[in-house]
């Protein structure tokens, strides 16, 4: 095994979690561990990087890097993969990875393999068809393009160590500068993003509208949880798309889930079966939910949500 | 305007999933259009309308009965349709990007519309990759889109919130559920969907020579679950066994 490269995923100057995923799993590859590390005043995160024993980083610090667009980054990676010819090349699923790594693996010629949650001797594991099956995939030619799914990995530890950082020269070309960023808007929550979020709580056609999920709100916010919802509560209004978990909406993956009044269908139980302790909180005793659900109370959520809420309040300020 | 939709048909979101010697086993599923094809097909038709001219042509690369599929967006109000038959090609995302940029490279577009993933594979790579060879901007995962003279404003979904990017045209634009409501087709449209052209094109006779990169070495189904523990107790007990059982047994909390 060549180089594998971690593709480091930062905001704001701050390496994401699933960046540290990803040298768990780049060690796990095995090989020679290199960094990239992509923005505006960026060095920083590179020397971060050599503490968790990434040998080398190579750093793209460019005043017209601070603003990510597909262009800007695809012709940064992919003449830097040219050039130094890494053997597998890690970058989290993430709406940024998902958008910039296929861009990058078509100009360099190389194969993908998208949203991986596992590794086996060689080959990706991945699930399709959202976690009713999975496949297990090989490349035939390298590089290989990697996106991993966050939250699945464990988080590489500090192991102390310095990087020998390298600069890279980034110069773009008139047609990387066409996009136009015109405006970013953020979404004021103090909540986690679904599919960072370690634990979960979603709701269903059992909430019986909108006004409710304030429970689950509540519950959440005990827990510094996110607010999922199903299919059914979303076609009904009640929540926006984007906290739609299931075939069509999010797939996740949290240690912890708690699905609310949510009978199960499969297009739910898709999105959310790879999530590590399901619990479930259902009045029909015989909803399917309960059949992939590590722990159940079946009863009336509205009675049983608030004693949840005050049960975890006291166990975690003890 | 020349919009082209690339649509692919698959699984029914309901679909339970059946290993047939290795492989997964098709027969008696209903298939459908890719639910994030849907809203680029609608979204195209919504283009076309409010322009007051224009031609919406969707591309599948698929086999013969990805017919029905291109059918259905036909009787929705497309224009016509390409069918592009991959059968016994040795497949994966890049030459499927090949197979559909030669196609795309011999029509005239302005705009290309995709979902921005197929719920089987859910690969999430098609589209960008043929935008790439085609030397397209893009816009991924998009929930509102502006056309504009020569260019286009698309709203996407990132983490925590909402870009605004502009583009120039020719693009490609990729669909996130969001982006609109797709129709039913009338009477009417199926009727004339019937008489409209769907062209098919054998993808082996394209001179593609791209070779897979990667290849699936096995397929696999989910180990089934234990099942797990139903507490039963009044309210009160229950919810304080599950808490208990959270922090000390699965260790969760």
């Amino acid at each position: 095994m060549g180089k594998v490269w971690v593709v480091a995923e930062q905001r704001e100057g701050k390496l994401k979690k699933v960046t540290f995923e990803m040298v768990t799993l780049a060690r796990q590859i095995g090989g020679e561990v290199e960094g990239v590390v992509i923005g505006k005043d960026v060095k920083g995160l590179a020397s971060e990087l050599g503490e968790y024993g990434v040998g080398k980083v190579y750093v793209a610090d460019h005043p017209d890097l601070e603003q990510y667009t597909t262009a800007k980054y695809t012709r940064v990676l992919a003449e830097l993969i040219n050039k130094e010819k890494p053997e597998v090349v890690l970058i989290a699923n993430s709406a940024q990875g998902r958008d910039f790594a296929p861009r990058t693996a078509q100009r360099v010629g190389a194969g993908q393999v998208s949203d991986i949650t596992g590794y086996e001797e060689g080959v990706f594991v991945r699930p399709i068809y959202a976690g009713k099956a999975y496949t297990k995939v090989g490349a035939t030619s390298h590089p290989l393009i990697v996106t991993v799914r966050p939250n699945v990995f464990s988080a590489a530890e500090k192991t102390g160590g310095q990087a020998a950082i390298e600069e890279v020269a980034v110069s773009f070309m008139p047609e990387d500068l066409k996009a136009i960023v015109k405006e970013v808007v953020k979404q004021v929550s103090g909540r986690p993003e679904l599919t960072e979020a370690d634990i979960i709580v979603s709701g269903g056609r059992g909430m019986k509208g909108p006004e409710n999920f304030k429970l689950l709100e509540d519950l959440a916010d005990v827990l510094g949880a996110a607010v999922g919802a199903s299919r059914a509560a979303v076609d009904a209004g009640w929540r926006e798309h984007r906290y739609q978990v299931g075939q069509t909406g999010k797939t996740v993956s949290p240690s912890l889930y708690i699905a609310v009044g949510i009978s199960g269908a499969i297009q739910h139980l898709a999105g959310m079966g790879s999530s590590k302790v399901i619990v479930a909180i259902n009045k029909d005793p015989e909803a399917n939910i309960f059949k992939v659900a590590d722990y159940g109370i079946v009863g009336d959520l509205f009675e049983i949500v608030p004693l949840l809420t005050e049960e975890f309040k006291k166990l975690l300020k003890s | 305007m020349k919009l082209v939709v690339l649509l692919k048909q698959t699984f029914d979101t309901e679909a339970k999933i059946v290993l047939k010697d290795g492989k997964i086993d098709d027969s008696g599923v209903t298939l459908i259009i890719n639910p994030y094809d849907e809203f680029a097909v609608e979204e195209a038709l919504r283009i076309k309308e409010k322009l007051g001219q224009g031609e919406v042509v969707v591309v599948s690369a698929g086999s013969d009965r990805a017919q029905e599929a291109l059918r259905q967006a036909l009787a929705m109000g497309a224009d016509r349709a390409v069918l592009v038959k991959t059968d016994g090609l040795q497949l994966d995302e890049m030459v499927v990007a090949e197979v559909l940029a030669k196609v795309l490279q011999q029509m005239e577009y302005d705009l290309i519309l995709a979902g921005w993933r197929a719920i089987d594979d859910s690969s999430a790579q098609v589209g960008v990759r043929v935008a790439e060879i085609l030397g397209l901007p893009q816009i991924n995962l998009v929930t509102k889109l502006e056309v504009g003279e020569g260019k286009i404003t698309g709203h996407r979904e990132i983490e925590g919130g909402t870009e605004v990017v502009e583009v120039p045209l020719p693009a490609l634009v990729t669909a996130q559920r969001g982006l609109n409501e797709p129709r039913y087709p009338s009477m009417k449209g199926i009727m004339q969907a019937k008489k409209k052209e769907l062209k098919v094109i054998n993808a082996a006779d394209l001179g593609v020579n791209a070779t897979p990169k990667v290849e699936i070495k096995e397929i696999f189904l989910p180990k089934g679950k234990q099942a797990g523990k139903i507490f039963t107790d009044e309210p009160a007990v229950a919810v304080a066994k599950l808490v208990k059982a959270l922090r000390e047994e699965a260790k969760v909390i």
